[in-house]
């Protein structure tokens, strides 16, 4: 076992990873500890999402390692449990499993993987949906909600599995814009209550208000790293400031 | 009830015309002196005893085509599953079976389970299960085929989605994925059914008393291969458009559940 290097609830060290020969991680090192609220920033194709799809462990990186509450993830199955137990995530694309009602969409998780009565994840599910503002919709099937709607039942369903850390990875970026108020409120109140959270977004007023830590990606690397105050009133890299004078335009 | 009603009538406009003018045929073809419907005529003993005779195959070929295609799903997921891995080996024994069986023709493969294996495996062998055996083995391979295609056609984000809420392998085949493939592919195994009905007259080679050696039983003693024939190609025509209309019907109503 290795020793614990940190008290950091998820630890990314020198994290580098591949695509064929594209560097879409380089040497990415990062530390979140429990009630933090990271927000990562950057241009397409900077490595922002490959960076928590790594945490999530749905790429796997090849060099460096990340710890999740002090266990290695991507070795073996501590790891596997680790994730399990402790991240849940929030998709671009929601995906939601089109063939289920959004009460099913919620209980499969808690219901299979948590061994949790059918009843008893009904109730949490009921919940979840109450939180986002949704409970009316429960027998519906995910094609007859609107993005904004089914975004949230997406949040609803990772929390339902009870998470200590959640990612989103842009949870507006597809949707309509007079929906996305609606899922960054729920967002937001997540942040409000205490949720540790990497959310990784364009919504630059968004990321004003809610983080804690701002990040600002380039090429696969940590271009910059501030409190938000700084990171949008004075950024240090020519990169940074130059991504935010052309986001923050219009 | 009421949405019941709507949808047999709908079938009933869809396919009368075609059933009713087949049928105009038997008369039609009575009157000309080419024509000997006497054979199969339900108005006398004997014809009725041959037209039962005929329609007493279908019972065979119902279960020998239900069977076999049950089975077949069932093998044919249990090879495309593997043929889906990221690991070669597994990819391998895909290939490998899909390729072989792919290319022995279902006649062969029938005479040489009923004849062959016998003697290679040192069992015996009913016409049946040597029916059934051959014609799932067969159909098998593209049934493997079409559950890869299906299950590939399933966007990534589903597999991402269950590994987000922790389902583990199984699981997520059986609640995510394989309900979304299924539906997708539904129209193919539509296809599959009704080429299993058909081929299932191969079996006719080895003595299996389906519709297609019942036929040519009663050719032998009756002489009257025009009408016999005629009769058991409107057999196969009345089981394959029932099917084919069970199929769609189930199509809609997966649809309509999403």
């Amino acid at each position: 076992m290795t020793p614990q290097p940190l008290s950091a609830f998820l630890s990314v060290q020198n994290v580098s990873k591949y695509f064929d020969n594209f560097c879409a991680l380089d040497d990415v090192s990062l530390d979140v500890s429990l009630g933090q609220k990271l927000v990562i920033c950057g241009p397409s194709g900077s490595g922002k999402s490959t960076l928590i799809r790594c945490v999530k462990q749905l790429e796997r990186h090849q060099s460096g390692k990340i710890y999740i509450d002090g266990t290695e993830v991507g070795a073996g199955d501590a790891g596997q449990a680790a994730i399990r137990e402790n991240v849940g995530m929030v998709f671009q694309q929601f995906n939601l499993f089109p063939h289920l009602t959004i009460m099913e969409n919620l209980t499969l998780g808690p219901v299979r993987a948590r061994g949790m009565p059918a009843a008893a994840a009904a109730e949490l599910a009921m919940h979840y949906l109450e939180r986002v503002r949704i409970p009316e919709q429960s027998h519906k099937y995910p094609s007859q909600l609107s993005g904004g709607q089914q975004q949230r039942v997406a949040i609803a369903r990772a929390l339902c599995m009870k998470p200590k850390l959640m990612l989103f990875d842009e949870p507006t970026s597809a949707l309509d814009p007079e929906m996305i108020a609606e899922v960054l409120d729920v967002i937001g109140e997540l942040a409000d209550a205490g949720m540790t959270m990497i959310c990784v977004t364009h919504e630059m007023g968004f990321a004003r208000q809610v983080a804690d830590m701002m990040l600002f990606m380039d090429h696969g690397k940590i271009v910059e790293m501030a409190p938000p105050r700084r990171f949008f009133s004075q950024p240090e890299s020519p990169r940074c400031k130059l991504f935010l004078s052309q986001i923050l335009r219009h | 009830m009421q949405i019941l009603q709507q949808k047999l009538c709908r079938l009933w406009r869809r396919y009368s015309p075609m059933m009713v003018g087949l049928f105009f045929l038997l008369p039609l073809g009575g009157c000309s002196q080419n024509w000997g419907w006497y054979v199969v005529n339900p108005a006398t003993p004997a014809g009725q005893r041959n037209l039962k005779f005929l329609i007493d195959g279908l019972y065979y070929t119902i279960a020998l085509s239900l069977t076999a295609i049950t089975i077949s799903i069932i093998v044919g997921l249990m090879i495309a599953l593997p043929g889906l891995s990221s690991r070669r080996v597994p990819r391998g024994i895909n290939r490998v079976y899909v390729e072989m069986v792919r290319a022995i023709p279902i006649l062969v493969l029938i005479l040489w389970v009923y004849y062959g294996l016998p003697q290679v495996a040192g069992i015996s062998i009913s016409v049946f299960w040597a029916g059934v055996l051959a014609l799932a083995v067969s159909d098998s391979a593209f049934q493997a085929e079409i559950f890869r295609a299906g299950i590939q056609s399933i966007n990534r984000g589903q597999y991402e989605a269950a590994a987000s809420i922790s389902l583990n392998y199984r699981d997520t085949m059986r609640f995510v994925i394989l309900p979304q493939a299924i539906k997708r592919i539904l129209p193919a195994l539509g296809n599959q059914l009704v080429y299993m009905l058909k081929m299932s007259s191969l079996v006719s080679v080895i003595g299996m008393q389906e519709l297609t050696r019942r036929a040519n039983e009663l050719v032998v003693t009756e002489y009257r291969p025009l009408e016999i024939y005629t009769v058991l190609v409107l057999e196969y025509l009345v089981v394959i458009l029932i099917v084919s209309a069970g199929v769609r019907w189930l199509e809609r109503r997966l649809n309509a559940a999403d």
